[in-house]
């Protein structure tokens, strides 16, 4: 099995894999998005969009044409190129770390060995860090290049909030790379055909689910956008395509997150006691990344938003010295 | 030991947050809140969706006003005494009163509202009007539904507030 890490498709199967890859996410963010709108409104006891389509089943493509139409809007005191710059990194990083989610391992695709990922690379979590931070800067252009005080304050406190929480979410993330002994995502799979890491790491399972709250900047750690003070945060003045890239970009990131979460602690596409054949893959790992959006919608209908300082203290008191103490706590075990 | 008298309860503070313990119960009340929101879930919902539904009213609701004519005779009940637009706290109502003539009768009185407007984007519907008038020429109707594009299609005329007004909003049954 681990012999098939690293291997690389013929170059023609690479380009069909990335276009059905980022197909089938791209796809899934309006899905998500409806979802959450339909579940939220459930649980306040409302219906959510219902009017346009079946069930308002259309309200996403209604609400994407409505954004995509409208007029690109550009305040005074707007810096021009990081302006229009900032919410392209956003989603260029997003979609990035969407690539090396696995969706499968290798299998025969019409005679063709096929990953069922876009990339799997000896340094998965790495690169997934290395794209969260670069995804700072979209938030961080953003906010300070329009030129107005709210998207600034946003701004300056995303910048705060993520790299307070991506130090956690790496530490929890680190105590599997210990017991999987790899930095290969599928390898990291392979590593929990005994047993899903969820059991063993329940811990650093919770402080990475955590951190990614706040890194993905939902509720309850959505100060970066807080409305009730910030108005909309960093994407205050964006308005049209550019307001709807932030907004794709925020969805894409909770479905990578959900994606990394299924992976590194839910067995990806294993099932206990089953084998999962090839083309079933996918779906196991689609319906486990379901499990995970649907925390983040079932959290943001109920926590209120934590003040800054709370953020602050959780982050830098509660969760970075119970991640480290996971990580040494597994440390021992591992090498014991 | 102290204890309370029999009319009295124990005030049972809050402990203290932070520390281990805080974050303990922390982790228990998000439990506790995810649980009550899943639960509402199976719960169905209070929308009314409401173009198609509407809340009625009681008998008393206050909405958009009618003017009244006899039965019998079909005479206006107006007589165009003016009683009303003195009683209106925001001066909405406008009235100019003509005398009656045996060839052109109007109303019931002397006198009759030749001109009788309501400016309903400035009226509060506070139902002075109907309370000030001898001869319950205008009361209030149950109508809420007075949006319109235009200010100037917002003063209501004699005429149409004369009219029979399109039964648009439901009645609340007895008892509901």
């Amino acid at each position: 099995m681990l012999a098939d890490a690293f291997y690389y498709e013929p170059w023609w199967m690479q380009i069909i894999k990335a276009i059905v890859v980022f197909a089938i996410g791209l796809q899934l963010v309006p899905l998500i998005l409806l979802a959450e709108r339909k579940i939220m409104g459930r649980m306040q006891g409302r219906y959510g969009p219902n009017r346009v389509g079946p069930f308002g089943a259309l309200q996403p493509l209604a609400d994407i044409i409505k954004l995509a139409t409208k007029e690109q809007f550009r305040p005074r005191t707007a810096i021009g190129s990081l302006y229009v710059a900032a919410p392209l990194i956003s989603i260029l990083t997003a979609v990035a770390a969407f690539g090396i989610i696995p969706f499968g391992e290798v299998n025969d695709i019409f005679g063709t060995k096929t990953g069922l990922y876009g990339l799997d690379l000896p340094i998965g979590p790495l690169y997934l860090f290395m794209f969260s931070a670069i995804a700072f800067y979209g938030i961080m252009l953003g906010g300070w290049a329009s030129g107005s005080k709210y998207s600034f304050l946003g701004a300056m406190r995303a910048a705060a909030q993520l790299i307070s929480y991506e130090v956690s979410q790496g530490l929890a993330l680190v105590g599997v790379v210990i017991s999987a002994g790899t930095l290969s995502l599928t390898g990291i799979v392979h590593a929990q055909e005994g047993m899903w890491y969820i059991v063993p790491q329940v811990v650093g399972f919770l402080i990475f689910l955590t951190a990614s709250f706040a890194e993905t900047n939902r509720a309850p750690f959505d100060l970066v956008e807080a409305d009730a003070e910030l108005v909309g945060g960093y994407n205050t003045e964006y308005g049209g395509a550019r307001f709807a890239s932030y907004y794709f970009a925020e969805y894409l990131n909770v479905l990578v997150v959900s994606g990394i979460a299924t992976t590194v602690f839910l067995g990806g596409w294993l099932i206990p006691g089953i084998h999962t054949p090839g083309w079933a893959q996918p779906f196991v790992v689609l319906a486990k990344m379901m499990i995970f959006v649907f925390f983040f919608i079932w959290v943001r209908a109920t926590l209120p938003r934590l003040r800054y300082d709370q953020l602050m203290s959780f982050g830098w008191k509660v969760l970075l010295p119970l991640a480290t103490l996971n990580l040494l706590v597994t440390a021992i075990v591992v090498s014991s | 030991m102290y204890s309370l008298p029999e009319d009295q309860i124990e005030v049972v503070s809050a402990p203290e947050p932070g520390g281990a313990g805080g974050l303990y119960r922390a982790f228990g009340e998000t439990l506790r809140g995810l649980k009550t929101t899943f639960a509402r879930m199976g719960e169905g919902v209070n929308t009314l969706q409401y173009p198609e539904q509407k809340v009625p009213v009681y008998p008393r609701f206050r909405g958009r006003h009618k003017l009244h004519r006899f039965e019998d005779t079909g005479l206006e009940k107006c007589v165009g005494c003016s009683l009303c637009a003195a009683a209106c706290p925001s001066d909405c109502i406008r009235v100019v009163a003509a005398e009656n003539t045996p060839e052109n009768r109007v109303s019931a009185g002397e006198r009759y509202a030749a001109v009788y407007e309501i400016n309903l984007s400035r009226c509060i519907f506070c139902g002075y009007c109907e309370v000030a008038c001898p001869f319950d020429a205008i009361t209030m109707g149950h109508d809420y539904e007075m949006s319109d594009y235009n200010r100037q299609d917002l003063v209501f005329t004699k005429e149409m507030l004369l009219a029979e007004p399109l039964e648009r909003t439901p009645l609340r049954a007895e008892g509901e």
